[in-house]
């Protein structure tokens, strides 16, 4: 198909593009309801005495699925719909905690075309907490390389991430 | 991390053996369904059209799909079952590793995800988890244990591949104070 004339096209991206922040407050609930939703029963992701007195964290905190949502969430808002992931890695260094404020910021690191043809940007997303870094995040999103070009159209031999 | 060693010479033989091998190939209890898809949706307000309106996921991925980042959402067990007598963990091989070293605690610190074919509502996903490495004992500011890397494959009912996720756990015992 070919993608709406608003869609982010690789040409428009370059090394050194900055992603607008995304600031958001986090409460408990927020943490309870993405452990759920990525069906993540454990208990220091919903049951404070469990985290602070077996865990020995300072309060139930983040989990892993939730925060790769979020890093998910970041990444499309700015891409849209025709961003298409092909790889994220990312190392916690920190908890994300209710009370926190949770500030994502990102840059490009580099715009690729890979062997056949699919245009690549990669990205170094951070999520921080009052400056602290918690988490840093490398993505690779595929982006149409042209208007007629649709990144989700890519199988097998032709997606390579 | 970059001190683990695949074939640690400390390791018990009965891990140091488990080092690339398949295991726990599983089939999902459910299929991938879309009321999942809006609650992850909805935990990160993640208002991308491409899981909310059906013209442009009709347009852009020939109908419906699941965000990338919910592959592990798939093969996670329910919390209860009828029937089971033992609790169902997600991620076994990380567990089996807790109790062969007898590491009471553990956290994850690096995740990998890698996407393939997308995940659609109906599909089915079969899982396996194979163990890349185990380091050596380390101390951190939580306690002392070991680093470990996991990778879990994910194949649709077609035997597509639709993502590997690469984990990187410690499991610990927390130091006396």
């Amino acid at each position: 198909m070919t993608p709406a004339a608003a869609t982010m096209l690789l040409g428009d991206v370059h090394a050194g593009d900055r992603v607008a922040d995304l600031a958001y407050d986090v409460t408990a609930t927020t943490i309870v309801l993405g452990a759920l939703a990525a069906r993540d029963w454990r208990p220091m992701h919903h049951d404070y005495d469990f985290a602070v007195h077996r865990n020995g964290t300072q309060n139930i905190f983040m989990n892993t699925p939730n925060q790769a949502a979020w890093f998910e969430r970041y990444v499309t808002d700015w891409t849209g719909p025709t961003g298409r992931l092909g790889r994220m890695k990312f190392r916690m260094l920190g908890s994300v905690y209710p009370g926190d404020r949770m500030v994502f910021s990102a840059s490009v690191e580099s715009v690729t075309t890979d062997a056949v043809g699919c245009g690549w940007a990669h990205l170094l997303v951070t999520l921080a907490v009052e400056g602290e870094t918690k988490t840093h995040c490398s993505v690779a999103v595929a982006l149409p390389t042209s208007r007629d070009d649709n990144p989700w159209d890519r199988r097998g031999e032709h997606w390579l991430p | 991390m970059s001190d683990q060693t695949p074939a640690d010479a400390a390791l018990p033989a009965a891990v140091a053996d488990l080092i690339g091998r398949v295991q726990y190939e599983t089939l999902g209890d459910f299929p991938v369904e879309q009321g999942y898809i809006a609650t992850s949706c909805a935990s990160v307000e993640n208002g991308n059209p491409l899981f909310w309106d059906p013209k442009v996921a009709s347009a852009l991925t020939n109908g419906p799909i699941a965000p990338p980042t919910m592959i592990s959402v798939w093969f996670r067990p329910h919390h209860w079952a009828p029937g089971r007598t033992e609790e169902a963990l997600p991620l076994q091989v990380h567990f089996d590793l807790k109790a062969a070293f007898d590491l009471p605690e553990a956290v994850m610190t690096d995740n990998t995800i890698v996407f393939h074919d997308p995940v659609r509502p109906g599909d089915v996903l079969t899982t396996r988890q194979i163990l890349r490495s185990v380091s050596g004992p380390k101390t951190t500011k939580l306690g002392t244990g070991r680093f470990w890397v996991i990778d879990v494959e994910y194949l649709n009912q077609h035997d597509a591949l639709v993502g590997v996720e690469t984990y990187t756990g410690f499991g610990y015992r927390r130091d006396a104070s």
